[in-house]
């Protein structure tokens, strides 16, 4: 009985105060990429240095990087130099429209709070359903490390339950395997409306590196309206913890400080 | 064993196609099951077209005491005599074999679908499935117990937690389980298939998704295969921090096991510390290279990014309070009485079982195997630091519990021991090209177990068939085999106690 006591004393608090500090991420994160104003001289079109396509030449020849195809692999940056392509470690990636996830100069959309009604409802208890449909297990493994004590992400009213009948939402992750197509829509239609869909990682919010592949979708938007992008591959616990807080008008639509870089 | 018609060759070395020798299907079906016999064991056994439109197997076999492994291959088309009657290490390979290319071993005594695809040439399935007919995952008869008082329990594919799917159909009889049958296949994403014709740009990243919890184990099985293919080495640095990325990997999956056995008793100080604990590891690993998981690390040639003086001494730092809290956190498992009266006796596989069925990793030292890549067949740092090999003998909860944690103390060793003489200079060096016409095979001990790419190459240097065996393809079996005569209700904990991969054995 004292050695649970001892060793609990000894195991200290440790649940991070988030949102209100700001996490340090590791020095070689590779946050929310940045790409340079200026223009760039090859044709319009994915560039090949990307394994996805993910960075490419718009029509008006800028680069555009789109985080939701995006591995955050760095071959890019490593290809073309820091001053075309930099990886940043800023850590907040979350989005509420696909295409505010595809970067050029102008500054990234962060996800914003949804509707007034739904603020109502979710704001302070949203209980989610997880489907894997086709992920590798580390986008489901750094959503279930939100519910350990440093993240503890019931103190926010967020809880992972059991049965879709009990669930405001979906989140999914994977790109959406044939195999689990069935499966998802029935959860999907198992949720009792209104119902959220939230996208976890770049798998389930394009296909990522599986895209294109007979066995697979190209992520949730092939079957379901997603409702929050939140990409990476995996993204970071506190991206995911993020774009939850953001949804749900928790955390400011601004950034209240620059990308640390 | 001087007259057994197979090849013999080395770990890691580049076999001439060629050398492998054809055998007629009765010749290759005697010598497998001769040398299952005389304690080999199938680390691989697939097939793949030959020139003629027929189908080649090839099977890859270990001889862990010697170290040496052998293969042999044989042309069918459409059907041959099943290995699995004589030999149930063939069970899940053959079903493999059967689904993808559409031939049926005939006489296997549970011949389903694995993974639920249309096969890859046309030709009827021996479950009379067209190939352009979709499968229907999970669509399939079980194997049904009837009697009166005797029902079934079906559990997915989504389940109550955040894992990945699968389908679970359990044959009870009140809370007692009489059979367990698994059906995977969910989330098959066709990765072995888009490996052909590679190494290209996305390979490296199909090998870190394979199982994404084993990022760091595929990696290296695959820069292994290729760097032994292009007759390069990996430079010392390089090898060191491989071998300890492989290691943390190892230990935040072992610290997350713990941490959910002790969940699934209900027994939260443990789980709530070893959730945590699990992320030191994994931010351990974000130190070496920006990412939890390793991606990005592990490159063909050596390392994709160094490690940096900063960097090793921040670990080094962490390295001693990660291990003083796991150890407080895990200890208290160990004295407490009910928790153990949970573990004790609880899913167990017999050590006859075990070897019967090839179990791997952990799950095998649990039932008194001395099984261990990095003990057996060696490869970069593992070559020269050793590794105590760590065995239990009653196949239980408890004894995968207790293997998990004195393997991560021996890990945590090797952690300390090789960062503080890591080797200065080069962190890789330039990738080769590929011998062509040739097989080589790359064994790593991942966190689950034997992880095992094997890679056949074609006129060109490229891959005219690459063949992945997840540690979790070898030990699903198992834990069907552990839930046998135990409660429904201890199945999270069995299941835990082998935490398997879903997505590593659909691929």
């Amino acid at each position: 009985m004292w050695q649970f006591v001892l060793e609990r004393i000894r195991q200290k608090h440790r649940t991070f105060d988030y949102p209100r500090l700001t996490p340090v991420m590791p020095a070689r994160f590779q946050g929310m990429p940045m790409v340079c104003a200026g223009a760039v001289e090859d044709d319009e079109g994915p560039l090949p240095y990307c394994p996805t396509g993910a960075l490419s030449v718009g029509k008006d020849h800028r680069l555009r990087l789109d985080m939701g195809k995006c591995l955050f692999c760095g071959e890019c940056e490593r290809a073309l130099g820091s001053n075309a392509v930099k990886f940043s470690k800023e850590h907040r990636l979350a989005t509420k429209r696909r295409e505010d996830l595809v970067i050029t100069d102008v500054e990234l959309t962060l996800a914003n709070a949804l509707s007034a009604e739904s603020a109502r409802l979710f704001g302070h208890s949203l209980k989610l359903r997880q489907v894997s449909a086709g992920g590798c297990n580390a986008c489901e493994a750094d959503t279930n490390v939100l519910n350990t004590l440093v993240f503890d992400l019931g103190r926010f009213g967020i809880q992972f339950v059991a049965s879709p009948r009990h669930a405001d939402g979906l989140l999914v992750t994977g790109p959406v395997t044939k195999n689990m197509e069935l499966a998802l829509r029935k959860t999907y239609d198992a949720i009792p409306f209104p119902k959220i869909v939230i996208a976890v990682g770049t798998c389930a919010i394009s296909g990522g590196i599986y895209a294109g592949h007979n066995e697979v979708n190209c992520g949730v938007s092939d079957l379901l309206p997603v409702d929050l992008f939140i990409p990476g591959c995996p993204p970071h616990p506190w991206t995911i913890l993020d774009g939850l807080l953001r949804m749900l008008g928790r955390v400011k639509q601004a950034r209240d400080n620059k990308p640390e870089v | 064993m001087s007259t057994t018609p197979l090849l013999s060759f080395a770990h890691g070395s580049v076999v001439p196609r060629a050398d492998v020798p054809q055998l007629e299907t009765p010749a290759f079906r005697a010598a497998i099951v001769d040398a299952v016999g005389a304690g080999h064991r199938i680390i691989s056994f697939f097939g793949h077209p030959a020139a003629d439109g027929s189908i080649e197997l090839l099977a890859i076999l270990a001889h862990d005491a010697d170290g040496k492994l052998s293969a042999a291959s044989t042309l069918i088309d459409g059907k041959y005599p099943a290995l699995t009657p004589e030999c149930p290490q063939a069970h899940w390979f053959e079903r493999e074999i059967a689904e993808q290319w559409a031939v049926t071993p005939e006489g296997h005594p549970w011949l389903k679908p694995i993974r639920f695809h249309p096969s890859y040439r046309p030709g009827s399935t021996p479950w009379h499935r067209a190939k352009e007919t979709p499968a229907k995952p999970g669509v399939a008869d079980y194997f049904r117990v009837e009697g009166e008082e005797v029902h079934e329990v079906a559990v997915g594919p989504v389940h109550a937690g955040i894992i990945e799917p699968g389908h679970f159909r359990f044959q009870c009889h009140g809370e007692n389980v009489f059979h367990l049958e698994i059906e995977l296949g969910y989330q098959h994403r066709g990765l072995e298939h888009h490996l052909r014709g590679g190494p290209g740009q996305k390979t490296i990243h199909y090998m870190e998704t394979a199982a994404g919890d084993t990022t760091i184990g595929h990696a290296t099985a695959y820069c292994h295969l290729l760097e032994s293919q292009g007759n390069i080495r990996a430079p010392a640095r390089a090898q060191v921090l491989r071998g300890v990325a492989l290691e943390l990997e190892r230990l935040a999956n072992h610290t997350g096991d713990l941490g959910a056995l002790a969940g699934d008793v209900g027994f939260l100080p443990t789980a709530s510390f070893c959730g945590r604990i699990r992320g030191d590891w994994l931010n351990l690993t974000a130190v070496l290279c920006g990412n939890r998981f390793g991606r990005g690390l592990i490159r063909p040639g050596g390392l994709g990014c160094d490690l940096e003086k900063e960097g090793l001494k921040d670990i080094l730092n962490r390295l001693d309070a990660i291990e003083r809290d796991m150890a407080g956190a895990v200890e208290l498992l160990w004295s407490s009485t009910s928790i153990m009266a949970r573990f004790e006796e609880t899913g167990c596989v017999s050590h006859e079982d075990a070897n019967a069925i090839g179990l791997v990793g952990p799950a095998a030292r649990a039932s008194g195997i001395g099984r261990d890549i990095r003990h057996d067949f060696p490869s970069g740092i593992y070559r020269y630091a050793h590794i105590p090999l760590s065995t239990w003998h009653s196949g239980d909860v408890f004894a995968r519990a207790l293997i998990r944690w004195v393997e991560s103390q021996r890990s945590v060793d090797f952690v300390r021991e090789q960062l503080s003489m890591l080797p200065e200079g080069a962190i890789a060096t330039t990738p080769a090209s590929l011998e062509p016409d040739a097989m080589s095979v790359s064994l790593v001990e991942g966190w689950r177990g034997e992880i095992c790419h094997v890679a056949l190459t074609d006129s060109q240097g490229r891959f005219e068939h690459y063949k992945i065996v997840d540690p979790s393809f070898h030990n699903w079996f198992g834990l069907a085999l552990s839930l046998r005569n135990q409660q429904i209700s201890d199945f999270p904990l069995c299941n835990n106690s082998f935490n398997l991969s879903y997505c590593g054995h659909d691929l």
